[in-house]
């Protein structure tokens, strides 16, 4: 028994993929903030943020394509920045961006196994072809998992 | 957000709703799944200690139950403002009900870091228009 409601149009698949763009923005402009502003990161800590931020902004891009071939509009990265900035907390230490980012990468992971198994439920033909559309949020999906390993990784040999 | 969180949900908001013991059927109803169901879930809530049933005068939340109730209302409140105040969707409140397995607790972290929530959250929600009485919401036809 489940109360998983299978994706069931492609209205829905398309709000989906917004907020999946709006986790990306989210997270690319966090790493973004955290690379430029925290006090005392080292280079390793420092690349991996900037990369973070590269492969964030990389799947809001493949998520944009899925995005428009439905027809579909995207928060604009702008709007979210000012958004993050307006909230984001200046006091954060080494130790917190590593968590943040840990918690960025966890998140993102987790929300695209669900938006899989709600896709994988489902039996409408969606506007986007299906497998490009799994496919495409499975890399990502490996590669939020692959994220967080480093992430962890680094806060071990901190720890 | 899973199932169990789901049904907590809806438990917690027919109790104050109806200030007692939420009846099985206005569960079933909220949640508009069939009262065997919501029998079946009940009972899984109550061997998790999360929930007791009373034949004749229906079910109430623990302690743990009424928390985990009032994290669940709040991840479906960053749902809706989210909506509302980032995606601009005036249908919010359908949308939110639609998404609201596929968002879980992490990801409702995450996206309330760029919506302005009031600190009362959950207590502000009203049950009975399914929104938070402070979210200033757009009149729509069927207002």
């Amino acid at each position: 028994m489940s109360l998983t409601v299978p994706v069931g149009s492609d209205h829905q698949l398309a709000r989906l993929l917004q907020i999946g763009i709006v986790l990306e923005e989210v997270v690319e402009a966090r790493a973004a903030r955290h690379a430029r502003e925290t006090d005392g990161l080292d280079e390793e800590v420092r690349t991996m943020l900037e990369d973070a931020v590269e492969e964030s902004a990389d799947h809001r891009h493949r998520l944009e394509g899925l995005v428009d071939e439905l027809d579909a509009e995207t928060v604009p990265f702008e709007e979210i920045e000012t958004l993050v900035e307006a909230q984001y907390e200046t006091d954060e230490d080494f130790d917190g961006v590593l968590y943040d980012q840990l918690c960025n990468e966890e998140t993102a992971y987790k929300f695209y196994d669900d938006l899989i198994e709600a896709i994988e439920a489902s039996d409408i033909d969606f506007g986007v072809d299906r497998e490009h559309l799994l496919d495409t949020l499975a890399t990502i999906r490996e590669e939020e998992a692959e994220g967080a390993e480093e992430v962890t990784q680094l806060m071990e040999t901190r720890g | 957000m899973n199932t169990a969180d789901q049904y907590l949900k809806a438990i917690y908001l027919v109790q104050d709703r109806e200030d007692g013991p939420a009846s099985t059927g206005a569960v079933a109803d909220m949640l508009d799944v069939s009262p065997a169901s919501a029998n079946e879930m009940i009972g899984k809530l109550e061997d998790k200690g999360l929930a007791e049933h009373e034949k004749y005068k229906g079910v109430s939340l623990s302690d743990d139950g009424i928390v985990r109730a009032r994290d669940a209302l709040q991840n479906y409140c960053i749902i809706e403002r989210f909506l509302l105040e980032v995606l601009e969707v005036e249908d919010f409140r359908g949308e939110a009900k639609q998404l609201e397995s596929v968002i879980d607790e992490t990801v409702a972290e995450r996206l309330d870091t760029i919506i302005d929530r009031e600190p009362q959250c959950p207590d502000c929600f009203d049950a009975d228009d399914d929104v938070c009485a402070l979210l200033e919401a757009p009149a729509t036809a069927d207002d």
